[in-house]
């Protein structure tokens, strides 16, 4: 396989073809922020908090792209941090704290980049639509009991087509993997039911395990099924 | 074809055939069946030349008259006195202002005059069902010739040479987006055809589609030999259903004539096309969501790269081009890229087509080589602003483009030069403003298109527009701080800078220029609390100056909420709280004594 020679933050760095601006970041334990990336699903590129600079070869100006989504190049050069990147991670997240301001995980990243209010109206979402929830269900666990619907400013998580699909498997994959806490799952008359933001609808019997998720010592919490 | 003394191409574009071409068809059939002249007079129905404002038009060729405005009750007259008699008819002739004598020929038109017509070389000349048509004017001569003659390389380098940039938005050199597809080894590639065309106003490759389908097919089988694709799609907006009739006609004779199939012209070259209709999406015209939207998945933007070169349609390699820009290939082939680069300015080669309309004399379709000025584009081609109202600004390339104001009005058009100004070429749209137009409310306009548009998938898009077209409520409603320019300002460059795809990254382009050229109209807005064009209807009042008022009681019997009250021959009074500014009284007072302030 062909290897790659870049320079982030002025630190150079060799990785394998298709390796992305992240992944190496984080091998050199250079830290960028992320909310809609996952190391287990397939690069999506839609919270634009991980934006850095990158200029390629000989050409003056750089440019910012989102770094999870984008492949290394033959010396390229990278930051991850300055006043440009600083500002428009701020931008962009004076419009997520309007978005969510009851959300703890994404007041806490505002706070890193000096952001303490929005300039504008807040709303009272917790979900910030990073599609986390849908594309592990989809990816992962292979349900696809979860979708988004609509578009621009109404798009939502729900059930496909807007009918519970009867696929979920109340495995709660989706609740672990949401940044913001958005997505619940929940025991009703001893059925859990998956929120899916903002329709509920009811499990089935997981097809791997084959365990009936409504017995009696069905976790509140399922955290506390996955290895720590 | 038939040899026939006089040829009439009457346009059967959509804007005419809105306007009755096809009843006028039908008349002058009977009309010169009824006078013995079909054996002299034929009758062709042709794709949109372009003159919209004045449909239906005809050309009678061979003297090149041009009529205009055609109605069913005109042409018993037309008949007798043009094909029997050899009168052509001055009433029907166009003139450029009232009492200006007529001009009769197509080609001393202004609106005509200034046109090269390259993409759209046979608008108006053809019948665009007849592929034999098509092929007597050079058609598919150009493919004949690279089959024979030049290997695959030999045909990219010359539309590289040819300097064509993508005729769709970005101005993208083709040559090189060729040579990448080109350069992607797979057994299947894929060729696409660009044709959503969701621009409010723009309707240039609807017309290309339309007038001339043939050049497009011709078009792709060039770039599918270059770039070794043996599968094609033509995107296509579903309004657009005389296009998509005519191009499937298109498809389908080119099948029979074996120019689309298998071993195209007895050479080892393989093609077949299909068309697919879009989803109505303007969002859907991006590359990215386009080729979801054909794989029958939702259509929404993904980050490039990879680019579709690399990994287009089901993971091949694909090259999409606009419509406009593969009808640019066969001419270029034809004649040669140095003939193609005499044409234009240093960096943008040949021609380009604008759709003009909004607030000038002539709306319609015109083709003009690069480097023109906008100010010929608006007042030679478009006769300037009607009513004798003065200019105020042009935005060029559609809702995503930006806001150009009179004294840059000499620049040459290019990508270079309008980027620089803060607009953008995009697909030729070009929306002429008068003075009567708020620029606020124009980039709220605006901004609610793409806000609406947007798929909502990336936060800066989504959310950014959303905050953007509040912070212009706020302005245009009278709640607006100068704060609230410097937040604007800044989101606008985070938008700008941080969303995923061009919607999002070109959205804010008519609040930066109008910011920038037209910043005092905001500061009105907000430190005066009014707006200069009385538009915002937040910040204008209506009252009734009583020295001026008759007490002719017009105002008061048209206003719909009955806010006005007075007696006869006394002045009449608007009471403010219940006026909805809807300005009929405005209108209606011949003594203009209704203030609108
Ligand atoms: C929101 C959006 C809408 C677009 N709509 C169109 C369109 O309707 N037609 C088109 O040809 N290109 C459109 N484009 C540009 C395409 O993504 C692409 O660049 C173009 O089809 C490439 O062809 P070209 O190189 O011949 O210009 C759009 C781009 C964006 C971001
Ligand atoms: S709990 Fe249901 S919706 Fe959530 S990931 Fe599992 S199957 Fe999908
Ligand atoms: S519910 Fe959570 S994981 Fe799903 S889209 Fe919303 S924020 Fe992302
Ligand atoms: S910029 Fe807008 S249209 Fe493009 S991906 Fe982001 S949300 Fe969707
Ligand atoms: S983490 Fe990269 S765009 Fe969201």
């Amino acid at each position: 396989m062909m290897t790659i020679k870049l320079k982030i933050d002025k630190q150079d760095i060799e990785v394998p073809e298709g390796t992305t601006i992240l992944e190496a970041a984080r091998m050199l334990g250079i830290r960028i922020p992320t909310l809609c990336h996952h190391e287990a699903l397939k690069p999506y590129g839609a919270c634009r908090i991980c934006l850095v600079e990158v200029r390629a070869g000989t050409a003056r100006a750089s440019t910012l792209v989102a770094s999870c989504v984008f492949p290394v190049r033959q010396g390229l050069e990278v930051t991850t941090d300055s006043d440009e990147i600083r500002e428009v991670r701020a931008g962009l997240l004076e419009l997520l704290l309007a978005r969510c301001p009851g959300s703890r995980q994404i007041r806490e990243l505002a706070g890193e980049f000096g952001v303490h209010e929005t300039p504008y109206t807040p709303r009272d979402h917790l979900c910030i639509l990073c599609g986390l929830c849908v594309r592990v269900c989809d990816e992962i666990v292979g349900a696809r009991a979860i979708d988004f619907s609509f578009r621009g400013q109404a798009l939502d998580v729900k059930p496909p087509l807007l009918t519970p699909a009867g696929t979920c498997i109340a495995c709660g994959t989706c609740t672990t993997v949401c940044p913001t806490e958005a997505v619940k799952l929940e025991e009703i008359a001893r059925v859990p039911y998956g929120h899916a933001v903002s329709e509920t609808h009811p499990g089935e019997r997981c097809r791997v395990c084959g365990t009936h998720p409504t017995k009696p010592e069905f976790p509140a919490n399922y955290d506390d099924w996955f290895p720590k | 074809m038939k040899t026939c003394r006089t040829h009439l191409l009457l346009c059967a574009g959509t804007g005419c055939v809105s306007n009755g071409a096809f009843e006028v068809m039908r008349s002058l059939e009977e009309e010169i069946k009824r006078h013995n002249l079909t054996e002299e007079v034929s009758i062709v129905a042709t794709g949109c030349n372009g003159f919209c404002e004045r449909g239906p038009t005809m050309v009678v060729q061979p003297d090149g008259i041009f009529y205009q405005r055609l109605t069913v009750d005109k042409v018993p007259h037309l008949v007798e006195e043009h094909f029997l008699k050899g009168r052509p008819v001055k009433e029907l002739m166009y003139t450029e202002a009232k009492g200006r004598p007529p001009v009769p020929r197509m080609n001393d038109i202004e609106f005509f005059r200034h046109q090269v017509l390259i993409a759209l070389r046979n608008r108006g000349r053809i019948d665009p069902e007849k592929i034999d048509e098509y092929i007597a004017n050079d058609g598919y001569a150009g493919l004949a010739r690279i089959l024979k003659e030049m290997s695959p390389e030999e045909v990219i380098s010359q539309i590289k040479k040819s300097g064509l940039r993508g005729r769709g938005g970005a101005g993208f050199p083709t040559g090189m987006k060729w040579e990448f597809a080109r350069r992607s080894a797979a057994d299947l590639k894929y060729i696409v055809c660009n044709a959503d065309e969701g621009d409010p106003g723009a309707f240039m490759d609807r017309s290309i589609l339309e007038a001339d389908p043939h050049s497009v097919l011709e078009g792709m089988l060039i770039g599918a030999y270059a770039i070794g694709a043996s599968r094609g799609f033509i995107y296509i907006r579903e309004e657009y259903p005389l296009a998509v009739e005519r191009i499937k006609r298109a498809i389908r004779a080119a099948e029979e004539y074996g120019l689309l199939g298998e071993r195209i012209f007895g050479a080892a070259f393989d093609f077949s096309l299909r068309v697919v209709r879009g989803a109505g999406a303007f969002v859907c015209g991006e590359e990215t969501a386009l080729m979801a939207s054909i794989e029958g998945k939702m259509g929404r933007p993904r980050p490039r790269p990879p680019f579709p070169a690399e990994s287009g349609l089901w993971g091949c390699p694909t090259n999409i081009n606009n419509v406009e820009t593969w009808s640019n290939v066969p001419v270029i082939i034809l004649r040669g890229a140095d003939w193609y680069s005499s044409i234009g300015t240093p960096s943008s080669k040949g021609t380009k087509v604008f759709s003009v309309v909004g607030k000038v004399e002539n709306t319609g379709l015109v083709e003009v080589p690069m480097g023109i000025t906008l100010r010929k584009i608006i007042f030679d081609i478009g006769g300037g602003i009607p009513g004798g109202k003065r200019f105020k600004a042009v935005q060029t390339g559609g809702p995503s483009g930006g806001c150009i104001p009179e004294n840059k009005l000499d620049l040459e058009v290019d990508y270079e030069q309008l980027a620089e100004a803060g607009a953008i070429m995009g697909s030729g749209g070009l929306i002429v403003m008068d003075e009567d137009t708020c620029m606020v409310d124009l980039a709220r306009y605006f901004l609610a298109f793409l806000e609406d548009e947007s798929c909502g998938k990336c936060v800066p898009c989504r959310e950014g527009l959303q905050r953007m077209h509040e912070i212009l409520d706020d302005i245009t409603e009278g709640r607006g701080t100068m704060d609230h320019l410097v937040l604007l300002e800044r989101l606008a460059n985070t938008v700008k800078k941080a969303s995923l795809c061009a919607l999002g990254s070109t959205a804010p382009n008519p609040v930066l220029t109008t910011l920038r050229y037209f910043r005092d109209e905001y500061e009105s807005h907000i430190n005066e609390g009014r707006c200069p064009a009385g538009v915002c209807k937040a910040l204008i009042r209506f009252s009734i100056d009583p020295e001026a008022c008759t007490g002719c009681t017009a105002c008061r019997k048209v206003c719909p909420t009955d806010c006005i009250a007075g007696e006869r021959k006394q002045p009449h009074k608007i009471d403010p709280d219940r006026c909805i500014k809807c300005g009929a009284c405005h209108e209606v007072c011949k003594f203009n004594a209704v203030r609108k302030t």
